[in-house]
Protein backbone atom coordinates (compact mmCIF):
# COMPACT_ATOMS: atom_id res chain seq x y z
CA UNK A 1 0.00 0.00 0.00
CA UNK A 2 2.71 2.77 1.40
CA UNK A 3 4.57 1.87 -2.10
CA UNK A 4 1.63 2.98 -4.04
CA UNK A 5 1.13 6.49 -1.95
CA UNK A 6 3.84 8.35 -3.84
CA UNK A 7 2.55 7.77 -7.59
CA UNK A 8 -0.84 8.75 -6.01
CA UNK A 9 0.06 11.91 -4.37
CA UNK A 10 1.68 12.47 -7.98
CA UNK A 11 -1.28 11.22 -10.03
CA UNK A 12 -3.84 13.79 -8.00
CA UNK A 13 -0.91 16.34 -8.30
CA UNK A 14 -0.80 16.27 -12.36
CA UNK A 15 -5.00 16.52 -11.81
CA UNK A 16 -5.18 19.09 -9.95
CA UNK A 17 -2.47 21.05 -12.04
CA UNK A 18 -4.16 19.76 -15.54
CA UNK A 19 -7.85 20.90 -14.65
CA UNK A 20 -6.24 24.30 -13.47
CA UNK A 21 -4.42 24.86 -16.73
CA UNK A 22 -7.20 23.91 -18.11
CA UNK A 23 -9.80 26.20 -16.57
CA UNK A 24 -7.33 28.80 -17.06
CA UNK A 25 -7.46 28.29 -20.83
CA UNK A 26 -11.37 28.06 -20.74
CA UNK A 27 -11.37 31.91 -19.34
CA UNK A 28 -8.74 32.69 -21.79
CA UNK A 29 -10.99 31.23 -24.30
CA UNK A 30 -14.25 33.44 -22.65
CA UNK A 31 -12.32 36.29 -22.65
CA UNK A 32 -12.82 36.29 -26.74
CA UNK A 33 -16.78 35.60 -26.32
CA UNK A 34 -18.67 38.42 -28.03
CA UNK A 35 -21.48 36.70 -25.86
CA UNK A 36 -19.61 35.83 -22.68
CA UNK A 37 -17.69 39.20 -22.14
CA UNK A 38 -21.49 40.86 -22.48
CA UNK A 39 -22.31 38.79 -19.38
CA UNK A 40 -19.47 40.41 -17.38
CA UNK A 41 -19.87 43.67 -18.72
CA UNK A 42 -23.24 43.49 -17.10
CA UNK A 43 -20.91 44.51 -13.79
CA UNK A 44 -20.14 47.97 -15.54
CA UNK A 45 -24.01 48.66 -15.70
CA UNK A 46 -24.56 47.55 -11.94
CA UNK A 47 -21.43 49.85 -11.24
CA UNK A 48 -22.55 52.89 -12.81
CA UNK A 49 -26.51 52.52 -12.25
CA UNK A 50 -25.45 52.12 -8.45
CA UNK A 51 -22.96 54.77 -8.11
CA UNK A 52 -26.24 57.13 -9.61
CA UNK A 53 -28.51 55.85 -7.25
CA UNK A 54 -25.99 56.88 -4.88
CA UNK A 55 -25.25 60.28 -5.84
CA UNK A 56 -26.61 63.34 -7.08
CA UNK A 57 -25.30 64.95 -9.99
CA UNK A 58 -23.38 67.42 -7.93
CA UNK A 59 -21.13 65.66 -5.31
CA UNK A 60 -17.49 66.82 -5.42
CA UNK A 61 -14.63 65.21 -6.13
CA UNK A 62 -11.86 65.81 -2.98
CA UNK A 63 -9.75 68.53 -3.04
CA UNK A 64 -6.60 68.87 -1.85
CA UNK A 65 -3.75 71.49 -0.15
CA UNK A 66 -0.29 72.43 -1.75
CA UNK A 67 1.12 70.10 0.16
CA UNK A 68 -0.30 67.25 -1.13
CA UNK A 69 0.60 67.89 -5.01
CA UNK A 70 3.23 65.87 -6.47
CA UNK A 71 6.79 66.95 -6.99
CA UNK A 72 6.09 66.41 -11.06
CA UNK A 73 3.14 66.04 -12.39
CA UNK A 74 3.79 62.65 -14.80
CA UNK A 75 2.86 62.66 -18.48
CA UNK A 76 0.78 59.73 -20.05
CA UNK A 77 -0.51 58.37 -23.07
CA UNK A 78 0.27 60.84 -25.50
CA UNK A 79 3.85 63.28 -24.11
CA UNK A 80 4.30 64.89 -27.51
CA UNK A 81 1.92 64.81 -30.88
CA UNK A 82 2.95 63.43 -33.36
CA UNK A 83 1.34 65.96 -35.75
CA UNK A 84 3.15 68.68 -37.65
CA UNK A 85 0.18 71.07 -37.60
CA UNK A 86 -0.13 70.83 -33.38
CA UNK A 87 3.97 71.49 -33.32
CA UNK A 88 3.88 74.92 -35.75
CA UNK A 89 0.89 75.90 -33.40
CA UNK A 90 2.77 75.15 -30.55
CA UNK A 91 5.85 77.31 -32.07
CA UNK A 92 3.60 80.21 -32.03
CA UNK A 93 2.07 79.60 -28.30
CA UNK A 94 -1.56 78.30 -29.57
CA UNK A 95 -1.71 81.75 -31.02
CA UNK A 96 -3.88 79.93 -33.53
CA UNK A 97 -5.38 77.37 -32.07
CA UNK A 98 -9.17 77.74 -31.87
CA UNK A 99 -11.77 75.29 -29.61
CA UNK A 100 -14.61 74.84 -31.86
CA UNK A 101 -18.18 73.45 -29.74
CA UNK A 102 -20.79 72.21 -31.52
CA UNK A 103 -23.03 69.73 -32.54
CA UNK A 104 -26.68 70.17 -31.01
CA UNK A 105 -26.85 73.58 -29.81
CA UNK A 106 -28.59 76.55 -30.46
CA UNK A 107 -25.34 78.99 -31.51
CA UNK A 108 -21.78 76.60 -32.42
CA UNK A 109 -18.98 79.39 -31.45
CA UNK A 110 -15.06 79.14 -32.01
CA UNK A 111 -13.07 80.55 -28.98
CA UNK A 112 -9.57 81.13 -29.04
CA UNK A 113 -6.77 80.95 -25.75
CA UNK A 114 -6.97 84.13 -25.37
CA UNK A 115 -11.07 84.27 -25.17
CA UNK A 116 -10.95 81.79 -23.03
CA UNK A 117 -8.41 83.28 -20.00
CA UNK A 118 -10.88 85.65 -20.00
CA UNK A 119 -13.68 83.71 -18.90
CA UNK A 120 -14.32 83.11 -15.30
CA UNK A 121 -12.02 80.38 -14.18
CA UNK A 122 -12.27 77.80 -11.62
CA UNK A 123 -8.84 76.46 -9.22
CA UNK A 124 -8.63 72.98 -8.33
CA UNK A 125 -5.76 70.89 -6.44
CA UNK A 126 -7.37 66.98 -7.35
CA UNK A 127 -6.16 63.50 -7.24
CA UNK A 128 -5.80 62.18 -11.03
CA UNK A 129 -6.28 58.39 -11.06
CA UNK A 130 -5.43 56.42 -13.78
CA UNK A 131 -6.88 53.16 -14.72
CA UNK A 132 -3.46 51.31 -14.37
CA UNK A 133 -3.88 51.89 -10.25
CA UNK A 134 -1.21 55.44 -9.77
CA UNK A 135 -2.51 58.57 -8.54
CA UNK A 136 -1.25 62.09 -8.88
CA UNK A 137 -1.91 65.17 -7.60
CA UNK A 138 -1.99 68.76 -9.62
CA UNK A 139 -3.03 71.92 -9.22
CA UNK A 140 -5.39 72.73 -12.30
CA UNK A 141 -6.86 76.12 -13.73
CA UNK A 142 -9.13 76.56 -15.87
CA UNK A 143 -12.39 77.62 -17.65
CA UNK A 144 -15.91 75.80 -16.38
CA UNK A 145 -17.16 73.77 -19.29
CA UNK A 146 -20.65 74.87 -18.14
CA UNK A 147 -19.68 78.74 -18.89
CA UNK A 148 -19.19 77.16 -22.40
CA UNK A 149 -22.46 75.59 -22.37
CA UNK A 150 -24.23 78.59 -21.01
CA UNK A 151 -22.99 80.50 -24.17
CA UNK A 152 -23.70 78.32 -26.80
CA UNK A 153 -26.96 76.58 -25.36
CA UNK A 154 -27.41 72.76 -25.83
CA UNK A 155 -30.15 71.40 -27.38
CA UNK A 156 -32.90 69.21 -25.31
CA UNK A 157 -31.77 66.17 -27.48
CA UNK A 158 -28.31 66.56 -26.56
CA UNK A 159 -27.02 63.52 -23.89
CA UNK A 160 -23.20 64.08 -24.43
CA UNK A 161 -20.43 65.92 -24.98
CA UNK A 162 -18.03 64.58 -27.19
CA UNK A 163 -14.02 65.67 -26.78
CA UNK A 164 -11.54 65.76 -30.09
CA UNK A 165 -8.14 65.87 -29.63
CA UNK A 166 -4.99 66.64 -31.48
CA UNK A 167 -3.24 63.82 -30.91
CA UNK A 168 -3.37 60.86 -33.25
CA UNK A 169 -2.96 57.42 -31.87
CA UNK A 170 -1.71 55.57 -34.68
CA UNK A 171 2.09 56.05 -36.26
CA UNK A 172 0.79 57.22 -39.67
CA UNK A 173 -1.11 59.88 -38.21
CA UNK A 174 -4.80 58.73 -38.28
CA UNK A 175 -7.10 57.19 -35.60
CA UNK A 176 -7.47 60.81 -33.24
CA UNK A 177 -7.96 60.44 -29.40
CA UNK A 178 -10.94 61.35 -28.01
CA UNK A 179 -13.69 60.88 -25.44
CA UNK A 180 -16.70 61.45 -24.35
CA UNK A 181 -19.23 62.10 -20.99
CA UNK A 182 -22.73 62.65 -20.01
CA UNK A 183 -24.61 66.23 -19.13
CA UNK A 184 -23.99 65.41 -15.51
CA UNK A 185 -20.88 65.49 -15.34
CA UNK A 186 -20.86 68.46 -18.28
CA UNK A 187 -22.46 70.71 -15.97
CA UNK A 188 -20.62 69.65 -12.75
CA UNK A 189 -18.71 72.07 -11.54
CA UNK A 190 -15.42 70.91 -11.14
CA UNK A 191 -15.43 70.20 -14.87
CA UNK A 192 -13.17 72.35 -16.28
CA UNK A 193 -10.72 72.53 -19.39
CA UNK A 194 -7.74 73.56 -18.07
CA UNK A 195 -4.76 75.81 -19.37
CA UNK A 196 -2.46 75.72 -15.98
CA UNK A 197 -1.04 73.00 -14.16
CA UNK A 198 0.74 74.08 -10.87
CA UNK A 199 0.17 77.91 -11.31
CA UNK A 200 2.19 77.39 -14.92
CA UNK A 201 1.40 77.35 -18.74
CA UNK A 202 -0.44 73.75 -19.84
CA UNK A 203 2.96 72.01 -20.74
CA UNK A 204 2.69 70.13 -23.86
CA UNK A 205 3.28 66.36 -21.90
CA UNK A 206 0.24 67.25 -19.90
CA UNK A 207 -2.40 68.16 -23.15
CA UNK A 208 -1.45 72.30 -23.73
CA UNK A 209 -2.84 74.48 -24.76
CA UNK A 210 -6.35 72.95 -23.27
CA UNK A 211 -7.38 69.67 -21.75
CA UNK A 212 -10.55 68.31 -19.55
CA UNK A 213 -10.39 67.89 -16.36
CA UNK A 214 -13.23 65.68 -15.42
CA UNK A 215 -12.79 65.11 -11.61
CA UNK A 216 -14.62 61.93 -10.65
CA UNK A 217 -13.71 60.04 -13.30
CA UNK A 218 -10.40 57.50 -14.44
CA UNK A 219 -7.19 59.75 -16.20
CA UNK A 220 -8.69 57.93 -19.57
CA UNK A 221 -11.69 60.43 -19.74
CA UNK A 222 -9.67 63.75 -19.18
CA UNK A 223 -8.53 64.15 -23.09
CA UNK A 224 -5.48 66.59 -23.88
CA UNK A 225 -5.18 68.31 -26.85
CA UNK A 226 -8.31 69.46 -27.16
CA UNK A 227 -9.44 70.99 -31.05
CA UNK A 228 -13.35 70.55 -30.95
CA UNK A 229 -16.31 69.73 -28.52
CA UNK A 230 -19.39 68.28 -29.88
CA UNK A 231 -22.56 67.55 -28.03
CA UNK A 232 -24.41 64.48 -29.57
CA UNK A 233 -27.33 62.11 -28.82
CA UNK A 234 -25.30 59.37 -29.22
CA UNK A 235 -21.70 58.60 -30.01
CA UNK A 236 -22.94 55.39 -31.82
CA UNK A 237 -21.76 56.97 -35.11
CA UNK A 238 -18.30 58.36 -33.95
CA UNK A 239 -15.32 55.67 -34.48
CA UNK A 240 -15.18 52.65 -32.71
CA UNK A 241 -18.74 53.57 -31.75
CA UNK A 242 -18.19 53.05 -27.87
CA UNK A 243 -17.93 56.67 -26.94
CA UNK A 244 -13.66 57.09 -26.40
CA UNK A 245 -10.45 55.97 -27.69
CA UNK A 246 -9.55 53.76 -25.21
CA UNK A 247 -13.39 52.66 -24.76
CA UNK A 248 -13.16 51.36 -27.98
CA UNK A 249 -10.07 49.06 -27.40
CA UNK A 250 -12.44 47.60 -24.57
CA UNK A 251 -12.23 49.86 -21.39
CA UNK A 252 -15.42 50.76 -20.27
CA UNK A 253 -17.56 53.55 -20.91
CA UNK A 254 -18.47 54.61 -17.33
CA UNK A 255 -14.99 55.50 -15.89
CA UNK A 256 -16.17 56.23 -12.40
CA UNK A 257 -14.68 52.83 -10.70
CA UNK B 1 -9.33 4.31 18.69
CA UNK B 2 -11.26 1.57 20.15
CA UNK B 3 -12.58 -1.43 17.96
CA UNK B 4 -15.94 -0.83 19.45
CA UNK B 5 -16.08 2.85 17.39
CA UNK B 6 -19.74 4.01 16.45
CA UNK B 7 -20.38 5.61 13.22
CA UNK B 8 -22.74 8.56 13.38
CA UNK B 9 -23.81 10.47 10.08
CA UNK B 10 -24.84 14.54 11.17
CA UNK B 11 -26.45 16.98 8.52
CA UNK B 12 -23.61 19.45 8.56
CA UNK B 13 -23.88 22.01 6.24
CA UNK B 14 -27.54 23.46 4.77
CA UNK B 15 -28.14 23.94 1.26
CA UNK B 16 -27.89 27.45 1.16
CA UNK B 17 -24.55 27.42 3.18
CA UNK B 18 -23.47 24.61 0.44
CA UNK B 19 -24.35 26.93 -2.77
CA UNK B 20 -23.14 30.04 -0.82
CA UNK B 21 -20.03 28.13 0.19
CA UNK B 22 -18.90 27.06 -3.37
CA UNK B 23 -19.87 30.43 -4.92
CA UNK B 24 -17.74 32.03 -2.98
CA UNK B 25 -14.93 29.25 -4.02
CA UNK B 26 -15.59 30.31 -7.61
CA UNK B 27 -15.69 34.28 -6.91
CA UNK B 28 -12.26 34.12 -4.83
CA UNK B 29 -10.38 32.44 -7.41
CA UNK B 30 -11.41 34.85 -10.13
CA UNK B 31 -11.08 38.05 -8.32
CA UNK B 32 -7.67 37.31 -6.87
CA UNK B 33 -6.36 35.93 -10.27
CA UNK B 34 -8.21 39.19 -12.22
CA UNK B 35 -6.81 41.30 -9.37
CA UNK B 36 -2.84 40.22 -10.44
CA UNK B 37 -3.91 41.01 -13.50
CA UNK B 38 -4.55 44.37 -12.95
CA UNK B 39 -1.84 45.22 -10.72
CA UNK B 40 0.45 43.54 -13.50
CA UNK B 41 -0.34 46.92 -15.06
CA UNK B 42 0.91 49.35 -12.11
CA UNK B 43 3.50 47.04 -10.45
CA UNK B 44 4.36 49.73 -7.56
CA UNK B 45 2.58 50.16 -4.30
CA UNK B 46 2.60 52.65 -2.19
CA UNK B 47 1.03 54.54 1.05
CA UNK B 48 -0.36 58.00 1.26
CA UNK B 49 -2.78 59.90 -1.19
CA UNK B 50 -0.70 59.86 -4.90
CA UNK B 51 1.64 57.78 -5.81
CA UNK B 52 3.93 60.64 -6.76
CA UNK B 53 4.65 62.07 -2.93
CA UNK B 54 8.32 62.07 -2.79
CA UNK B 55 8.11 58.92 -0.99
CA UNK B 56 9.73 55.48 -2.38
CA UNK B 57 7.33 52.81 -3.21
CA UNK B 58 6.54 50.02 -0.56
CA UNK B 59 6.37 47.35 -2.85
CA UNK B 60 7.79 46.83 -6.12
CA UNK B 61 7.86 44.42 -8.75
CA UNK B 62 10.29 44.80 -12.25
CA UNK B 63 12.52 43.66 -14.85
CA UNK B 64 15.59 44.83 -15.31
CA UNK B 65 18.40 43.50 -17.80
CA UNK B 66 21.30 41.49 -16.69
CA UNK B 67 24.73 42.72 -18.22
CA UNK B 68 24.94 39.68 -20.50
CA UNK B 69 21.17 40.86 -21.64
CA UNK B 70 18.99 38.41 -19.93
CA UNK B 71 15.82 39.33 -18.16
CA UNK B 72 15.75 39.68 -14.52
CA UNK B 73 12.94 39.55 -12.01
CA UNK B 74 13.22 41.96 -8.85
CA UNK B 75 11.04 42.36 -6.41
CA UNK B 76 11.35 45.15 -3.73
CA UNK B 77 10.05 45.72 -0.06
CA UNK B 78 10.82 48.65 1.60
CA UNK B 79 14.07 49.02 -0.46
CA UNK B 80 15.17 45.73 0.56
CA UNK B 81 15.65 44.07 -3.15
CA UNK B 82 14.89 40.23 -3.90
CA UNK B 83 15.92 38.23 -6.90
CA UNK B 84 12.34 36.56 -8.00
CA UNK B 85 13.39 35.76 -11.57
CA UNK B 86 10.89 33.06 -13.06
CA UNK B 87 8.17 33.98 -10.36
CA UNK B 88 7.91 37.49 -10.12
CA UNK B 89 9.27 40.58 -12.28
CA UNK B 90 10.26 38.08 -14.90
CA UNK B 91 8.63 34.48 -16.18
CA UNK B 92 7.71 32.45 -18.75
CA UNK B 93 5.73 33.46 -21.47
CA UNK B 94 3.99 31.24 -23.74
CA UNK B 95 6.85 30.02 -25.77
CA UNK B 96 8.99 29.51 -22.69
CA UNK B 97 11.04 31.80 -22.46
CA UNK B 98 11.45 34.93 -20.06
CA UNK B 99 9.40 37.36 -20.47
CA UNK B 100 8.96 41.30 -18.22
CA UNK B 101 5.74 40.37 -15.93
CA UNK B 102 5.02 41.18 -12.03
CA UNK B 103 2.53 38.02 -11.84
CA UNK B 104 3.21 35.37 -13.95
CA UNK B 105 0.76 34.68 -16.77
CA UNK B 106 -0.55 31.06 -14.84
CA UNK B 107 -1.66 33.25 -11.46
CA UNK B 108 -3.19 35.80 -13.92
CA UNK B 109 -7.13 36.04 -15.29
CA UNK B 110 -6.83 36.15 -18.51
CA UNK B 111 -3.17 35.00 -19.09
CA UNK B 112 -1.75 37.74 -21.33
CA UNK B 113 -1.43 41.27 -20.08
CA UNK B 114 -4.68 42.65 -20.58
CA UNK B 115 -5.76 45.25 -18.49
CA UNK B 116 -9.66 45.60 -19.61
CA UNK B 117 -10.36 42.60 -19.51
CA UNK B 118 -9.24 41.56 -16.46
CA UNK B 119 -10.91 44.68 -15.43
CA UNK B 120 -14.61 43.54 -16.65
CA UNK B 121 -13.83 39.90 -15.08
CA UNK B 122 -13.08 41.32 -11.37
CA UNK B 123 -15.92 43.90 -11.48
CA UNK B 124 -18.64 41.33 -12.85
CA UNK B 125 -17.27 39.06 -9.91
CA UNK B 126 -17.07 41.63 -7.03
CA UNK B 127 -20.52 41.98 -7.72
CA UNK B 128 -21.57 38.37 -7.20
CA UNK B 129 -19.13 37.91 -4.59
CA UNK B 130 -20.82 41.16 -2.68
CA UNK B 131 -24.05 39.79 -3.31
CA UNK B 132 -23.44 36.50 -2.25
CA UNK B 133 -22.05 37.54 0.49
CA UNK B 134 -25.34 39.89 1.81
CA UNK B 135 -27.10 36.54 1.28
CA UNK B 136 -24.77 34.63 3.45
CA UNK B 137 -24.59 36.99 6.51
CA UNK B 138 -28.58 37.98 6.21
CA UNK B 139 -29.15 34.19 6.17
CA UNK B 140 -26.86 33.38 9.08
CA UNK B 141 -27.78 35.85 11.32
CA UNK B 142 -31.78 34.68 10.71
CA UNK B 143 -31.20 30.84 11.30
CA UNK B 144 -29.02 31.75 14.17
CA UNK B 145 -25.93 29.88 12.41
CA UNK B 146 -23.86 32.88 13.81
CA UNK B 147 -24.88 33.47 17.15
CA UNK B 148 -25.41 29.70 17.46
CA UNK B 149 -22.69 28.16 15.68
CA UNK B 150 -19.66 31.01 15.34
CA UNK B 151 -20.51 32.71 18.20
CA UNK B 152 -17.46 32.59 20.84
CA UNK B 153 -18.43 31.30 24.49
CA UNK B 154 -17.10 31.44 27.67
CA UNK B 155 -16.31 27.98 27.70
CA UNK B 156 -14.29 28.55 24.47
CA UNK B 157 -12.69 31.08 26.03
CA UNK B 158 -11.26 29.10 28.55
CA UNK B 159 -9.93 26.31 25.90
CA UNK B 160 -8.24 28.62 23.44
CA UNK B 161 -5.02 27.92 25.00
CA UNK B 162 -5.40 24.29 24.62
CA UNK B 163 -7.02 24.46 21.72
CA UNK B 164 -3.36 25.93 20.10
CA UNK B 165 -1.50 22.90 21.41
CA UNK B 166 -4.25 20.76 19.51
CA UNK B 167 -3.79 22.53 16.76
CA UNK B 168 0.40 22.69 16.33
CA UNK B 169 0.48 18.84 17.43
CA UNK B 170 -2.34 18.37 14.60
CA UNK B 171 -4.69 16.74 17.04
CA UNK B 172 -8.40 17.26 16.03
CA UNK B 173 -11.61 16.80 17.49
CA UNK B 174 -13.62 13.72 17.29
CA UNK B 175 -16.33 12.16 18.72
CA UNK B 176 -19.03 14.84 20.01
CA UNK B 177 -16.66 17.88 19.83
CA UNK B 178 -15.97 17.03 16.36
CA UNK B 179 -19.95 18.35 16.29
CA UNK B 180 -18.69 21.56 16.83
CA UNK B 181 -16.38 24.44 15.76
CA UNK B 182 -13.59 24.39 18.04
CA UNK B 183 -12.27 28.42 18.79
CA UNK B 184 -9.71 28.85 16.57
CA UNK B 185 -11.50 27.73 14.38
CA UNK B 186 -14.69 30.46 15.38
CA UNK B 187 -12.08 33.33 15.60
CA UNK B 188 -10.48 32.29 12.15
CA UNK B 189 -14.22 32.27 10.38
CA UNK B 190 -15.43 35.23 11.94
CA UNK B 191 -12.56 37.66 11.31
CA UNK B 192 -12.52 36.71 7.86
CA UNK B 193 -16.54 37.17 7.54
CA UNK B 194 -16.36 40.33 9.80
CA UNK B 195 -13.18 41.38 9.08
CA UNK B 196 -11.45 41.02 6.44
CA UNK B 197 -13.97 40.69 3.86
CA UNK B 198 -15.44 43.68 4.36
CA UNK B 199 -12.28 45.59 4.59
CA UNK B 200 -11.19 44.13 1.30
CA UNK B 201 -14.82 45.58 -0.64
CA UNK B 202 -13.95 48.47 0.98
CA UNK B 203 -10.72 49.26 -0.37
CA UNK B 204 -12.06 48.35 -3.50
CA UNK B 205 -14.53 50.89 -3.15
CA UNK B 206 -12.06 53.56 -1.79
CA UNK B 207 -10.02 53.23 -5.07
CA UNK B 208 -13.24 54.13 -7.48
CA UNK B 209 -13.04 58.37 -8.03
CA UNK B 210 -16.95 58.30 -7.99
CA UNK B 211 -17.26 57.03 -4.86
CA UNK B 212 -14.82 59.02 -3.21
CA UNK B 213 -16.62 62.13 -3.75
CA UNK B 214 -19.59 60.51 -1.87
CA UNK B 215 -18.23 61.93 1.13
CA UNK B 216 -14.80 63.71 -0.11
CA UNK B 217 -11.76 62.88 2.55
CA UNK B 218 -13.55 59.42 3.56
CA UNK B 219 -10.53 57.06 2.50
CA UNK B 220 -8.63 59.79 4.22
CA UNK B 221 -8.89 57.67 6.79
CA UNK B 222 -6.99 54.50 5.72
CA UNK B 223 -4.10 56.95 4.35
CA UNK B 224 -5.97 57.77 1.16
CA UNK B 225 -6.26 55.99 -2.15
CA UNK B 226 -2.80 54.77 -2.79
CA UNK B 227 -3.05 53.29 0.73
CA UNK B 228 -6.22 52.16 0.27
CA UNK B 229 -4.88 50.22 -3.08
CA UNK B 230 -1.95 48.79 -1.02
CA UNK B 231 -4.21 47.35 1.66
CA UNK B 232 -6.35 45.83 -0.75
CA UNK B 233 -3.66 44.29 -1.90
CA UNK B 234 -2.31 43.06 1.57
CA UNK B 235 -5.64 41.92 2.43
CA UNK B 236 -6.33 39.90 -0.54
CA UNK B 237 -3.08 37.65 0.64
CA UNK B 238 -3.92 37.41 4.01
CA UNK B 239 -7.36 36.13 2.91
CA UNK B 240 -5.16 33.43 0.83
CA UNK B 241 -3.29 32.69 4.01
CA UNK B 242 -6.63 31.97 4.88
CA UNK B 243 -7.62 30.04 2.15
CA UNK B 244 -4.13 27.57 2.58
CA UNK B 245 -4.63 27.11 6.41
CA UNK B 246 -8.76 25.94 5.94
CA UNK B 247 -7.27 23.73 3.01
CA UNK B 248 -5.08 22.27 5.07
CA UNK B 249 -6.82 21.43 7.89
CA UNK B 250 -10.17 20.17 5.74
CA UNK B 251 -7.12 17.66 4.19
CA UNK B 252 -5.75 16.79 7.64
CA UNK B 253 -8.94 15.93 9.73
CA UNK B 254 -10.47 13.95 6.47
CA UNK B 255 -10.81 15.05 2.95
CA UNK B 256 -13.48 13.26 1.70
CA UNK B 257 -15.84 13.42 4.84
CA UNK B 258 -15.31 17.19 5.01
CA UNK B 259 -15.76 17.23 1.41
CA UNK B 260 -18.91 15.74 1.19
CA UNK B 261 -19.74 17.66 3.67
CA UNK B 262 -19.95 20.93 1.92
CA UNK B 263 -21.60 18.74 -1.27
CA UNK B 264 -24.06 16.89 0.38
CA UNK B 265 -23.82 18.11 3.53
CA UNK B 266 -23.78 14.49 5.30
CA UNK B 267 -20.71 14.30 7.81
CA UNK B 268 -19.78 11.06 9.97
CA UNK B 269 -18.72 11.28 13.51
CA UNK B 270 -16.29 8.21 14.89
CA UNK B 271 -16.51 7.92 17.85
CA UNK B 272 -15.98 5.23 20.63
CA UNK B 273 -17.47 4.10 24.09
CA UNK B 274 -13.78 5.00 25.91
CA UNK B 275 -14.17 8.46 24.60
CA UNK B 276 -17.50 9.54 25.77
CA UNK B 277 -17.05 11.16 28.87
Amino acid sequence: MMAHLPDRRKFFGRLLAGAGAMALAGCDKLSHSETFTKILSAGESLSHNAHRLLSTRKSMAQEFSEADLSPSFRSNGTSSPNSPDYHAMAKNGFADWTLEVGGLVEKPLKFNLAQIQQMPSRTQITRHDCVEGWSAIGKWKGTPLHEFLSLVKPKPEARFVVFYCADPMKADGTNFYYESIDMDDAYHAQTILAYALNDETLPIKNGAPIRLRVERMLGYKQAKYLTRIELVESFDHIAGGKGGYWEDTGYEWYAGI
Amino acid sequence: MSAKANVEIIYRHRLPIRIMHWTNVICFTILLMSGLNIFNAHTSLYFGKSSYNGKPAVLEIKAMQTSSGELKGVTSIFGYQFNTTGLLGASAGSDGKLVARAFPSWSTIPGPKWLSMARHWHFFFAWLFVINGVCYVTYAFITKHVQRDLAVTKQDRATIWQSIKDHIRFKHDTGEDAKRYNVLQKIAYLSVIFILLPLVILMGWAMSPFLNSLLPGWIDLFGGRQSARTIHFIVAWLLVGFVFIHVFQVIITGLWNNLRSMITGYFKIESSHAENK
